[in-house]
C-alpha cells in the first residue's frame, strides 16, 4: 500500500504492493521455477510470506497454485520427472538444499488437503500419528497433544467422549478440522492447506474459516483457494497467479479493491476464472 | 421446379425401439449365462452332498431268489435299464422275451452290494430283473463289517466264547454286543501297544544306531570314543530288547484271549466263515432296526470316518490322518506364501520404479498363475526335495544316509511347492489392494513428517489388508485342492506316521503326509474295486469342500472384522 503501482498489462513482471525482504518473513520463494518432465508449470516466481499472517493464494484453476503450496513442502516429490529451479527458504534454509531433511521438513509444515483425509484410525490415533512417527510414546504427552489440538481445531467439544471410535465416522467438516488437528500436532511452524473448503458444505465451510482466524498470529499460514470471498474473509495478504506466475501480491485488501494489474482486477471482478 | 411437400417421418413410437438398442437380447444372454453358472454349482452340490450324506445311512437287506434258482443277498445300491445281448434275451422265456422287446430291447438291472469278498471275490453282482423269481427281507439276516474282507452279510451259525457255544436265539444279540465291545477295546489295546509302544521302542533303537553310525563317522571305528558309544549302545538296546519283549508278550496275551471269542457265521447259501468276533467292527440286523438304532450306526459310522486311520486299502475306515494332512499343508502354504507374496508385492507397487522392468516382472508372475500345476511339482521334487533337502542330508543328517530325511518328499517341500504356486495369486491381488490405497491418504501421513516406510507400516499396509487377506483366501482355496504336484513332493496313500508325534523336536515336516484330494483320487482310481471305493469318494470329496469352506469362512470373517475397523462409513 505503501508504493504507488501503475496498472500494468504486462504479465511477466509481478505486481509487488511491498517490498521483497520485509521484516517477519517466514518462507522466502526466490525465482521459483518448476517443470514437469518438459513441461513448465511455474515461472520465475518471487514472493516473501510474512510469519504469522494468512497469506492467500488465488487464481483460476490449473494456474498452478497447489502445485506452489505443494512446493513449499515438497510434496511435489514423489512425482517423477519433476524439476525445480530458484530457491524456497524457510528461515533462510533453502528446502532444497541436498542436507535438507525432507521428512524434518514436512514436519515444521503441517498440510491440511483439499477432501479430508483422515485415517483409518481412531480419532484420538489420527491426531498423534505425527508424534508417534517421530517415536513419542508417552501416554501423558500422547493424551495432552490429543486435548490441545483438538481444542486448538475446535474440535475438542464435539469429539471429547469419542476419541476411541474411528475418524470415518465423523462428519466432513468434522474430518478436515480433524486434519487441520493433525497438521498443528507436531507444533510446525508454517500450516499450509490446499483448498481446504471446496468438498465441505457453507456450515463446515464457516467454521474452518473461523479456525483460520484463531490460528492466525499462532503459525503462518498458506492457504490456496478458488474461492475470492473466502480469500478476502481470511487472509492477510493475497497473491494472485494466472498460467505459472505470480501476477500480483499484496495486502489482500489492496488486491481485492485496488488491483495493480489488469489480470487481478479482471479476475477479481469475477470477469474471467 | 416441383415444390416437395415436407417429408419429414414422424418420430417413431416408444415402444418401437430397436430391439439391439434396448440391449435386451444381451441382458437375457447375461442372465442366462449366470442362470447356467448357477445351475452347474447348484447341481454339482447336491450330487455331492446327497451322495455324502447318505452313504453312512444302513440300508436294507433284500435276499433274492434267481431263475437258475441260486440266492443272492445284499443292499440295494442302484438300479438301471441296459440292453441285454441277443443271446441272452433268446434264452428267456416268452413271457420276458416279450416284455424286454416292448421296451425297446431294454431291460431293468440293480445292482447289490454282496459283500463277503473272501467267499465270492467280488462285492458287488448285477442282478437283472428278469431272473428274478422272489424278494424277501429276511429279518435275522445281519451286516457285519470286519477288520479286513470288507462287510460279511449272512447269519450267525454259531458263537464260542472260551469253551461255552451258544446258537443264535433270545439274548444272543445282547451278549453278543457285551463281548464285542470288551474284543474291540482288546483289539484297540493291542494297537496301541504295536502302533504306539513298539514302534516308540523302534524309534529309540534306530536312535541309538544312527548315535552309533554318527559316533563311527566322526570318529572311526577303533577310536576310544566309538567304543565307549558302543558300550552304552549296547546297554540301551538290551534294555529297549527287553522292554519290547515285553509289551510282546502283552499284545501276545491279549490276542490270545481274543481268539477264544469266535463266531461262526454262514452265508445266503450256508458257505461257512468262521471269524474273531475282535475283527468285527461293527454288526447289525439289517432289516430289523428302528429309526433310533439307524442313526446310531450312521453317526458312529461318520464318528470313525473323521477319526480312525483307513483300512483295507483306504476303502474303508476313516480319514483322519489325510484330515491333519491337508489342515496342516494348508497352514504351512499360508505361513510360507503370505509374507513371501505380500513382500514382493509392495516391492512392487511401492518401492519399484514403474517402467518396461517391473512391466516384465509383473507379466511374469501372471503368466506363472497359468502354469500347469504338475510343473511346480517336479520343479518342488527337482529343486527342494533332491537339491535343497539333499544339502540338508548331507550336511546334518548324513549318518542316516543313503535312507533320505529331507531329501525326497515331504509336508515341508509340499507346502513350499504349493506356496510358489500360489504366490502369483498373492502378488496380484497385493498389488491390487495397494494401488486402490487412495493417494490422498499417502499424501496426509508424508505431510505429517511419516518417511515412506512408515506410511506403508502404518497406513497402506493396514488399509489394503482386507484386500491383501481376500488373495491370501484364494490362494489358500486353490492350494488346498491342489493335488498334482502333490502326488510328486510328498503325499502317499498311506503314511505311516503323522507329521506330529512325542519325539523330539515333535514337528517332523520331512515326513509324508496323507492329503484329502489324493485321497479321493486314490480312493475312486486306484482301489481293487472302484464301486466299493465310490461312497467313500463322495463322503471324501464332501469333506474336503467342508474344509475348504471352513478355512475360507474364518478367514473370510477375520477380514470382515478388520474391514469394519479400516473403513467404517465415510461420512
Amino acid at each position: 500500500m505503501n508504493t504507488h503501482v501503475e496498472i500494468d498489462s504486462d504479465l511477466t513482471e509481478t505486481v509487488y504492493h511491498f517490498q521483497k525482504g520485509t521484516d517477519g518473513t517466514a518462507i522466502d520463494i526466490d525465482k521459483f521455477s518448476l517443470w514437469y518432465g518438459e513441461k513448465q508449470a511455474l515461472f520465475d516466481n518471487s514472493i516473501d510470506i510474512q510469519r504469522g499472517l494468512v497469506t492467500a493464494l488465488i487464481g483460476p484453476s490449473g494456474c498452478g497454485k497447489s502445485t506452489l503450496l505443494r512446493s513449499l513442502n515438497r510434496m511435489n516429490d514423489l512425482i517423477e520427472g519433476l524439476k525445480t529451479g530458484g530457491r524456497i527458504c524457510l528461515n533462510k534454509q533453502n528446502i532444497f538444499d541436498k542436507n535438507v531433511d525432507v521428512i524434518s521438513l514436512r514436519k515444521r509444515m503441517g498440510m491440511v488437503f483439499q477432501k479430508p483425509n483422515p485415517f483409518p484410525m481412531s480419532i484420538a490415533e489420527n491426531v498423534t500419528y505425527p508424534l508417534k512417527v517421530d517415536g513419542v510414546r508417552n501416554r501423558n504427552v500422547l493424551a495432552e497433544t490429543v486435548e490441545r489440538t483438538l481444542k486448538g481445531a475446535a474440535l475438542w467439544d464435539e469429539v471429547k467422549d469419542r476419541l476411541k471410535e474411528n475418524a470415518l465416522g465423523l462428519s466432513g467438516g468434522q474430518q478436515q478440522r480433524l486434519c487441520i488437528a493433525r497438521a498443528i500436532a507436531a507444533e510446525p511452524d508454517v500450516l499450509l492447506m490446499d483448498e481446504p473448503c471446496s468438498a465441505l458444505d457453507p456450515l463446515a465451510t464457516i467454521k474452518i474459516e473461523d479456525l483460520i482466524n484463531e490460528l492466525r498470529g499462532k503459525y503462518t499460514i498458506v492457504i490456496v483457494t478458488h474461492n475470492m470471498q473466502q480469500a478476502a474473509r481470511v487472509s492477510d495478504n493475497t497473491a494472485f497467479m494466472y498460467i505459472g506466475k505470480i501476477i500480483e501480491y499484496g495486502k489482500t485488501q489492496t488486491i481485492f479493491t485496488k488491483p495493480g494489474s489488469k489480470k487481478t482486477q479482471d479476475y477479481v471482478t469475477g470477469r474471467f476464472g | 421446379m416441383k415444390s416437395s411437400k415436407k417429408t419429414v417421418k414422424p418420430v417413431a413410437r416408444l415402444n418401437q425401439t430397436n430391439l439391439a438398442a434396448r440391449g435386451e437380447p444381451a441382458l437375457w444372454t447375461m442372465g442366462g449365462t449366470l442362470v447356467l453358472g448357477v445351475l452347474m454349482i447348484v447341481s454339482f452340490l447336491i450330487l455331492i452332498v446327497w451322495n455324502g450324506i447318505t452313504t453312512f445311512y444302513p440300508g436294507k437287506i433284500e435276499t433274492v431268489i434267481l431263475a437258475d434258482s441260486s440266492l443272492v443277498a445284499g443292499e440295494q445300491r442302484r438300479s438301471e435299464t441296459y440292453k441285454p445281448t441277443k443271446e441272452v434275451v433268446d434264452s428267456l422265456d416268452r413271457k420276458d422275451r416279450e416284455r424286454i422287446v416292448e421296451n425297446n430291447g431294454f431291460a431293468k438291472r440293480t445292482l447289490y452290494k454282496i459283500g463277503n469278498y473272501d467267499l465270492y471275490n467280488e462285492d458287488f453282482k448285477w442282478v437283472d430283473e428278469f431272473e428274478i423269481k422272489q424278494k424277501s427281507e429276511p429279518e435275522d439276516i445281519m451286516y457285519f463289517e470286519r477288520v479286513e474282507w470288507g462287510p460279511f452279510i449272512g447269519f450267525i451259525e454259531k458263537v464260542e466264547f472260551g469253551d461255552q457255544t451258544r446258537l443264535p436265539g433270545t439274548g444272543l444279540q445282547e451278549l453278543l454286543k457285551d463281548q464285542h465291545q470288551k474284543a474291540v477295546a482288546r483289539r484297540s489295546a493291542i494297537g496301541e501297544i504295536e502302533k504306539k509302544k513298539i514302534s516308540d521302542i523302534n524309534y529309540d533303537l534306530e536312535e541309538e544306531r544312527l548315535n552309533l553310525k554318527k559316533a563311527e563317522l566322526n570318529n572311526g571305528l577303533n577310536s576310544a570314543k566309538f567304543l565307549k558309544v558302543k558300550q552304552i549302545y549296547e546297554t540301551k538296546v538290551s534294555a529297549l530288547k527287553a522292554r519290547y519283549h515285553t509289551l510282546q508278550a502283552e499284545a501276545e496275551k491279549l490276542k490270545q484271549e481274543n481268539s477264544q471269542y469266535r463266531l461262526t457265521l454262514k452265508d445266503i447259501s450256508g458257505q461257512q466263515k468262521d471269524l474273531l468276533l475282535s475283527d468285527i467292527v461293527r454288526f447289525y440286523r439289517a432289516n430289523d432296526l428302528s429309526l433310533f438304532q439307524k442313526l446310531g450306526i450312521y453317526f458312529s459310522r461318520w464318528a470313525e470316518f473323521l477319526s480312525a486311520e483307513p483300512r483295507e486299502a483306504n476303502t474303508e475306515g476313516g480319514v483322519m490322518p489325510a484330515i491333519f494332512g491337508t489342515l496342516t499343508m494348508t497352514l504351512l502354504l499360508v505361513i510360507a506364501v503370505a509374507p513371501f507374496g505380500v513382500v514382493a508385492a509392495l516391492y512392487l507397487r511401492e518401492y519399484a520404479k514403474q517402467g518396461y522392468l517391473v512391466s516384465i516382472v509383473r507379466i511374469c508372475v501372471n503368466n506363472l498363475a497359468g502354469v500347469p500345476s504338475i510343473v511346480y511339482g517336479v520343479f518342488g521334487l527337482g529343486f527342494f526335495a533332491y537339491t535343497i533337502g539333499g544339502s540338508i542330508d548331507a550336511l546334518f543328517y548324513s549318518e542316516k544316509l543313503p535312507n533320505p530325511t529331507f531329501g525326497t518328499g515331504g509336508l515341508l517341500w509340499a507346502s513350499l511347492t504349493l506356496a510358489l504356486l500360489t504366490v502369483p495369486v498373492v502378488i496380484v491381488a497385493t498389488e491390487e489392494a495397494l494401488a486402490a490405497v487412495p493417494q490422498s491418504l499417502r499424501e496426509g501421513s508424508l505431510a505429517c513428517g511419516a518417511s515412506k516406510w512408515q506410511t506403508i507400516k502404518n497406513i497402506v499396509v493396514p488399509k489394503a489388508l482386507p484386500g491383501i487377506l481376500t488373495g491370501l483366501i484364494l490362494a489358500m482355496a486353490r492350494g488346498a485342492g491342489e493335488v498334482a504336484p502333490l502326488m510328486l513332493v510328498g503325499v502317499v496313500k498311506m503314511a505311516p506316521e503323522l507329521p506330529f508325534d512325542g519325539h523330539f523336536p515333535f514337528v517332523h515336516l520331512e515326513r509324508s503326509f496323507m492329503h484329502l484330494g489324493f485321497h479321493i483320487f486314490d480312493v475312486g482310481f486306484q482301489s481293487r474295486n472302484a464301486e466299493a471305493g465310490k461312497p467313500m469318494v463322495f463322503v471324501t470329496t464332501l469333506l474336503l469342500i467342508f474344509l475348504v469352506a471352513m478355512m475360507n469362512a474364518v478367514a473370510i470373517f477375520i477380514r470382515n472384522r478388520l474391514n469394519r475397523r479400516f473403513s467404517a462409513g465415510h461420512f
